[in-house]
This record gives structure tokens, C-alpha cells and sequence, in this order.
């Protein structure tokens, strides 16, 4: 059973995220218009833009959210490892899985392969979403993100949220 | 030689005429010699001195200007961070935050590795700020005008972008000797004074 992307949303921010920034994709879709529809959401051009922006609200006293297409782990990764990392400014990575399962366009197929092992790599701590196990994946990312003090990630999977 | 090169200004001089104008402004400041620079000049709860990720100095003060509304967000900036992250521009004409205000210190080089050139001696970043929508933006020579422009946008309503043309010259300035999570933590309260918990 997929999760509705309204309930996926209620449950972040009755966690107590509330700031929203990203670039988009069609795998984050439901969750992108339910926060456009909140009015809690605000676009980024560049996945690194996204990550710096989280942290200025971070710094600013926000609880952010940094949602972005796995080929955007790519793009913000000196961010992600020369801000967040060094300066303990903690954030939680909503991204999308594409390429999972060698199933998608061929620009996918990579980092659909390595992007676990990218996380690992870098040391940002991460889960995979679950439609039966989504709630205690987001209280896992929660807890996480304000003990540890550095971006965790919950990689989405094509279906899973809707 | 550029064509309007008379006596530049320092960036030394040029950050320090700045810093000293605030007083509860946060300032982000990018990697490179203006954190440096800042940090020797004035320090202060309300810097946060930039080491790595080049590029991204405006988009963290777009976050906190967008967390803060009630506090005036100032960035110390320089041509080739602004080249490099140069889609933020458009975010911050865009969402037209009114308390921003983007400063940039513009040697035309990379004074950081070595003075190569950057692009920014033709391509006019002003212009482009100015095409993305920033609601004031001015370019300036000298050091009185400076003072009056910085002036002027930090009492008005942004997002404003102001661009001083600066020689190569680098302070003989030191590394930036706090720790990185602990300058989180400082500019945190900074940003957070006034907010009951």
C-alpha cells in the first residue's frame, strides 16, 4: 500500500520539520505539491543552493528538509561534506531513488547503484522508506538529525509515497 | 590595467569600512580571504566565516533571512564565489527577501589560489543581479560611496546588491581560529536572540 503524500507530510511536520527546500522530482511529486499547497515550501535552482539554504534556516532556529532527486547528491556534495559535516549543521535529505533496481533511464542507472554506498562513504547515516515502516523512519531521521547534528538521509523509492 | 583603474580600495579596508556600520546584522561571510580578512578586522557573535563550499555563502543568508524575517541578513561575497553559484541570484530576485543585503567585494581574480582571472572583469554581475530582480543594486569605486550605498540598503527594504570594485591586494591576515560547530553554535544564539524557546 503506498503512503498518500498528505499523510507522509503531516507526519514530517508533526515531527517538527518546518523548512521546506528542494529541486524537484517526479518520485517526490505528491510531497512537492502537498508543501506547495502549504504554502511551506521553498524551490531551490541547484541541490547545493538547497543544502545551504537549509542550513542558514537551520542556524535561524528551523527544523529543514532538503528534498532533491538522487543525481542532486552529486551536485551538493562538497556542501553537504565541506558545511554540513565540518560545521555540524544537521538537515534531513528526503531523495528520491531513481535508477533502483537497474529499472529507469540510463542517466539513473549509476547512481541508482552507488548512491547507498555514496551516503556510506561520506558517513551521512540513512534508511530507505518503507510503506509499512514509513512512521518510525521519520522518527528514526528525527531523533537522528537532533542527537547527531549532521544530514541524514531517507532515499524514496518510485510508488512508495503517492 | 582595467579601464577605469585609478587608486582601488583594498578588500581589507573595504570589509572593515562595513563591519563598521553593523550592529545586530547577521553577517555571512564567503570562504576565502574576506572570512579571513572579517574575522581579524572585527569579530563578532553575529559573523559566520565561511571555510569550504564556494558559492553557497548567499544561499545560507537567504535561509536565515527566510527563518529571520525580523533581522536585516547581510553576505560578504566575492566575484568568482558569486560566478560559482551564480543560480542563487535568480532564488533571491525571485523571493525578494526585504532584510538581504549582498555585498560583494569584486577583485576580478582568485585571490585565494593565486590571482587567476575570473570572468567578472566583462560580465557585469551587477547587471545580472539587477535583470534577477534584486530591488536595489548599485556598483561603486570608492570608498565614500561605499559607506553611502551600504548605508542607505541597510536601513531600506531589499533584496539589495551592492558591488565594490577592489584590488588584489590580501591583508596579512591569519586562518579563522574557531572551531566550525562551535561558530554554529554562536551564530545560532546570535540568530535566535529575542526568540523565547
Amino acid at each position: 500500500m503506498a503512503i498518500p503524500a498528505k499523510q507522509f507530510v503531516d507526519r514530517l511536520q508533526e515531527i517538527g520539520f518546518d523548512f521546506f527546500t528542494g529541486v524537484p522530482d517526479s518520485t517526490l511529486g505528491g510531497i512537492i505539491a502537498t508543501l506547495i499547497e502549504r504554502r511551506a515550501y521553498v524551490p531551490a535552482v541547484r541541490e547545493d543552493e538547497a543544502v545551504g539554504m537549509a542550513a542558514g534556516a537551520f542556524m535561524g532556529g528551523k527544523v529543514p528538509v532538503v528534498l532533491m532527486q538522487n543525481s542532486g547528491l552529486g551536485t551538493s556534495l562538497n556542501a553537504l561534506i565541506s558545511l554540513n559535516l565540518i560545521y555540524r549543521q544537521p538537515c534531513l535529505l528526503l531523495i528520491s531513488w531513481r535508477g533502483h533496481d537497474g529499472k529507469d533511464a540510463p542517466e539513473h542507472l549509476v547512481m541508482g547503484q552507488v548512491n547507498r554506498s555514496l551516503l556510506d562513504l561520506v558517513r551521512i547515516p540513512h534508511r530507505t522508506v518503507g510503506d509499512k515502516t514509513f512512521e518510525g523512519d521519520l522518527q528514526w531521521a528525527g531523533d537522528a538529525f537532533m542527537k547527531q547534528r549532521i544530514p541524514v538521509a531517507l532515499l524514496i523509492t518510485k510508488g512508495v509515497v503517492v | 590595467m582595467r579601464p577605469e583603474e585609478g587608486v582601488l580600495t583594498s578588500r581589507g579596508r573595504a570589509i572593515g569600512a562595513i563591519l563598521n556600520l553593523l550592529t545586530d546584522e547577521l553577517l555571512i561571510v564567503c570562504n576565502g580571504f574576506p572570512s579571513r580578512e572579517a574575522y581579524t578586522l572585527r569579530d563578532r557573535p553575529e559573523n559566520f566565516y565561511m571555510i569550504g563550499s564556494m558559492g553557497v555563502a548567499p544561499s545560507i543568508a537567504l535561509g536565515v533571512a527566510l527563518a529571520r524575517p525580523d533581522r536585516t541578513v547581510v553576505v560578504f561575497d566575492g566575484d568568482g564565489n558569486v560566478l560559482m553559484g551564480m543560480g542563487t541570484l535568480a532564488t533571491i530576485g525571485a523571493f525578494k527577501p526585504k532584510n538581504l543585503v549582498h555585498i560583494v567585494f569584486d577583485n576580478e581574480v582568485y585571490g585565494s589560489t593565486g590571482n587567476q582571472p575570473t570572468l567578472s572583469r566583462t560580465v557585469r554581475l551587477d547587471q545580472i543581479a539587477k535583470a534577477a530582480g534584486y530591488r536595489r543594486v548599485e556598483r561603486v569605486l570608492e570608498l565614500d560611496d561605499l559607506v553611502y550605498e551600504a548605508q542607505t540598503m541597510l536601513t531600506q527594504e531589499g533584496p539589495s546588491f551592492l558591488l565594490m570594485k577592489v584590488s588584489e591586494l590580501t591583508d596579512d591576515v591569519g586562518r579563522v581560529e574557531i572551531d566550525p560547530p562551535a561558530m554554529t553554535e554562536r551564530f545560532r544564539r546570535a540568530a535566535m536572540r529575542g526568540v523565547s524557546s
